[in-house]
């Protein structure tokens, strides 16, 4: 059932990409009048650079903080480990608002708000990536070389960012894709004169309507996307090796002397650049023209010129399309892990990963070409949004489910057995609870990918059925102090509902039945 | 109570039990003794309906088991370290069994505190079973599996995680119960103390064979072949002529003289194990109680009383 799904709603509107991008007349046809145009090459160029750009200071500024979180022990640990994973859950939309509310008007559309939002999102992967594997090294390797001689540096660079190495290795290539691909960000934070392959086959498809251009965008989209994978995961792989690892708890130790105020500055900066932006945007909704107050909120029922609904509508669409589309993740990602976690070499792995290598956009677009003409007509369904949400989700739900189902020890199904429980009961008493905590997880991540999704509902959502994200689009794509605080009302509105998704989801614990 | 016939168990064509055949009675303690893959798990688990067999049977009080799932069978079964269940509390592990065949909750938590008393753990019943030490989850464990009453109680290496006086403590607690419940028992374990001490009879297995079945000192007094005798610890396998024959350490006399050497003393409490090198190279070793024994390097002569020494059917 997942794979005919993925099969379904992943791969054929791939292929109605390949085939709109390389056939044409009746006959093979490489597009390469689009392919190798200045203008292509140029856009082509600030995307890589501004991912490559974007890593660094994401690696820069998540270094610190991964050292913090990894190696001590403080009051609030385990708060700032979770409030750091926020931002990554967060609607790309969101973020882009609540930049454009923080910074100045000069800074607020171009390069500088591009790069820190990008940092913003993917500080939480090099926090947990690198932090994990930090907080499990043997501190007697640092011992051992200190008494070899090696001073504090040497033993950075000797001892610390060699193990480090496959860690780093992971969450730059992520922080990578993800920078590559990014699209609501540059969309809203770009402006006119920057634009990233993702934000082209948007305007050459949507705007521009010339379908052949984005789909031989969509194609070099693909490729570079396939480059990046295969490269990281060779790095990956000679990186790999075996290294001791501990329990988290062996490690950690309250900060010394000098180390508190080390500590205490990376918290302090953590808090400042992790907290301001929302802040901001927070500010920004309330601050009316006439001092602090809720108009923009209560504008939100009103009829506005920028919608053909009230922003109300579009609240409830959004929530709707979410949990359906969390409900077929869930369902779909739940099947797919439970036969992933008994036939681990199975091709299935790989088929429901595959969404994680492309955009949402060119998913969206896909869907746009594919979905538009018989034997599948659905372009006038509003039930294309949430599909196209479950299928960016699903990957997330396995890569959560299938571990920890693969991970209950089979004996404990057998003492089950052997203590009188059929094989339903043994699933009931034994399976269930042991990976309820994980389907919440992922029900929740589910839940905010689905509602912060952007780049495919952009394509898909019917303008009389919008979906916050793209509400909050064409608010800021509209002049005026009433259409950008509704903007930033709505992105509070969806920050929150994001937020208490996931921390609800969190709190699920198994309750100590008898 | 349980007649294993003919029992055979194979993994992707590898025989893991070629034919076994056994009878434990009722009220009886039976240890299954045999190293690391001898099939004494496998026998374990197809008795407990986990492990299907490709041929053979399993009876049950006469009745057999072919066809009925582990969940009918009536059979208790506790693993190497627990294999407690992680979500529930230990008065939840104990009453999971009671649960699953369905007994009122009155009676389910009169029983349960009725096996924490019996395995010495009153008044631990809510305790999260994360925060049990090794020796307490086995006891746990015990209780889980005695909880729903079963015909018989399987033990797969029960003492096999803990190390030291634990072990010697639980071990002994665990003889104790038998005794005291007067249940029937397969006792799987590695140890050839351990098999001693629990078993009334002790099953000795091979490569998927059973090769010796008989009571503790029957077995201690005519191993059926070498490889049983230095698998119980005697080393002292010998061929006499055409003969094969073991002799006991404790049959090996070491007196003055000069015809051996000792190469090694060590003592193990009130007696000395001392491995004596004769001069026509054979090595043998004997017990002597002993308060200054000879030490290494010492020339000695070396008696052996007849008595000690047994003959050993062929390898086969």
């Amino acid at each position: 059932m997942p794979a005919v799904l993925v099969a379904v709603f992943f791969v054929y509107p791939l292929g109605a990409i390949l085939q709109r991008g390389l056939w044409q007349g009746g006959g093979f046809d490489l597009p390469l009048e689009v392919l190798v145009s200045e203008s292509t090459l140029r856009v082509l160029w600030f995307t890589v650079w501004q991912a490559g750009l974007s890593t660094a200071l994401t690696l820069a500024a998540g270094l610190p903080l991964a050292w913090v979180v990894a190696r001590f022990d403080f009051p609030g640990r385990a708060l700032v480990r979770a409030l750091v994973l926020v931002p990554f859950v967060l609607p790309t939309v969101v973020v882009a608002t609540a930049f454009l509310a923080l910074l100045p008007e000069r800074l607020e559309r171009g390069l500088p708000a591009i790069l820190a939002a990008h940092v913003f999102f993917n500080v939480a992967i090099v926090v947990r990536v690198v932090g994990a594997r930090w907080s499990q090294l043997d501190p007697g390797l640092w011992d051992a070389a200190a008494t070899l001689g090696a001073g504090p540096a040497q033993r950075l660079r000797a001892v610390t960012l060699p193990l480090l190495a496959p860690a780093l290795a992971v969450s730059a290539a992520l922080a990578y894709l993800f920078s590559f691909t990014s699209f609501g960000v540059i969309l809203i934070l770009g402006g006119p004169r920057y634009a990233t392959l993702e934000t082209e086959i948007y305007s050459q498809a949507a705007r521009l309507f010339d379908l052949r251009a984005a789909a031989a965008l969509s194609l070099l989209q693909l490729a570079a996307i396939g480059l990046i994978l295969a490269v990281s995961s060779a790095v990956e792989r000679r990186l790999g090796g075996s290294v001791p690892l501990l329990a988290e708890s062996d490690v950690l130790r309250r900060p010394r002397g000098r180390e508190r105020l080390a500590v205490g500055a990376v918290l302090g900066l953590a808090a400042a650049g992790l907290g301001l932006p929302p802040a901001a945007l927070v500010e920004r909704s309330l601050a009316t023209p006439d001092g602090y107050g809720l108009r923009f909120y209560r504008a939100l029922g009103e009829e506005t010129a920028a919608l053909l609904v009230t922003p109300w509508h579009a609240v409830l669409n959004s929530l709707v399309f979410a949990l359906a589309a969390t409900g077929i993740a869930v369902c779909a990602g739940g099947l797919a892990a439970a036969a992933i976690a008994r036939r681990p070499a199975g091709g299935l792995d790989a088929l429901v990963a595959l969404p994680l290598g492309a955009s949402a956009v060119m998913l969206g677009f896909g869907y746009l070409i594919a979905f538009d003409e018989p034997p599948l007509d659905l372009r006038s369904s509003p039930w294309l949004v949430p599909i196209a949400q479950a299928v960016i989700a699903i990957p997330f739900v396995v890569r959560i489910v299938a571990p920890a189902l693969r991970s209950i020890d089979e004996r404990l199904r057998e003492a089950a057995a052997v203590l009188g429980a059929s094989p339903a009961r043994v699933w009931r008493e034994v399976d269930l609870p042991l990976v309820l905590r994980a389907f919440a997880v992922a029900a929740g991540l589910a839940f905010a990918i689905s509602i912060g999704e952007f780049g495919a509902t952009v394509f898909l959502a019917r303008s009389d059925w919008p979906t916050v994200p793209v509400a909050i689009l064409r608010f800021l794509g509209r002049p005026g102090a009433l259409n950008a605080g509704q903007a930033a009302a709505l992105s509070v509105v969806l920050l929150l509902t994001t937020a208490a998704a996931v921390l609800a989801a969190d709190r699920v614990r198994i309750r100590g039945a008898r | 109570m349980l007649r294993v016939e003919g029992l055979e168990v194979t993994f992707d064509g590898v025989a893991a039990l070629a034919g076994v055949d056994l009878e434990v009675a009722g009220k009886e303690r039976l240890a299954l003794l045999g190293p690391s893959g001898s099939g004494k798990s496998t026998l374990l688990r197809a008795v407990a309906g986990l492990q299907p067999a490709a041929a053979g049977r399993v009876l049950l009080a006469g009745r057999d088991l072919a066809g009925v799932p582990p969940y009918r069978r009536g059979i208790g079964l506790m693993l190497q370290d627990g294999a407690l269940f992680p979500h529930r509390d230990v008065e939840g592990n104990i009453a999971f069994g009671l649960r699953m065949a369905g007994v009122p909750r009155d009676a389910r938590e009169h029983r349960t505190s009725e096996l924490l008393d019996l395995v010495g753990l009153a008044g631990r019943g809510r305790r999260s079973v994360a925060t049990l030490s090794g020796g307490e989850r086995q006891r746990v464990a015990l209780a889980r599996a005695l909880a729903p009453e079963p015909r018989l109680l399987l033990l797969d290496e029960p003492l096999g995680s803990l190390d030291g006086p634990l072990r010697e403590r639980l071990l002994q607690d665990l003889a104790e119960l038998f005794d005291h419940l007067r249940l029937t028992v397969v006792h799987v374990t590695h140890d050839v103390g351990e098999a001693f001490s629990i078993g009334d009879r002790v099953a000795v297995m091979r490569e998927g064979r059973v090769v010796q079945h008989a009571a503790p000192d029957d077995l201690w007094a005519h191993p059926a072949d070498a490889w049983t005798a230095r698998f119980l610890g005697m080393a002292n396998v010998l061929d006499e002529g055409a003969r094969r024959v073991v002799v006991r350490p404790e049959a090996v006399r070491v007196t003055p003289g000069d015809a051996a050497t000792i190469v090694a003393a060590e003592r193990r409490g009130p007696s000395v194990l001392l491995r004596v090198r004769l001069d026509d190279g054979e090595v043998l070793e004997a017990i002597t109680t002993a308060l200054s024994p000879p030490r290494p390097g010492d020339r000695v002569a070396v008696e052996i009383d007849r008595a000690g020494v047994v003959e050993l059917a062929p390898d086969p």
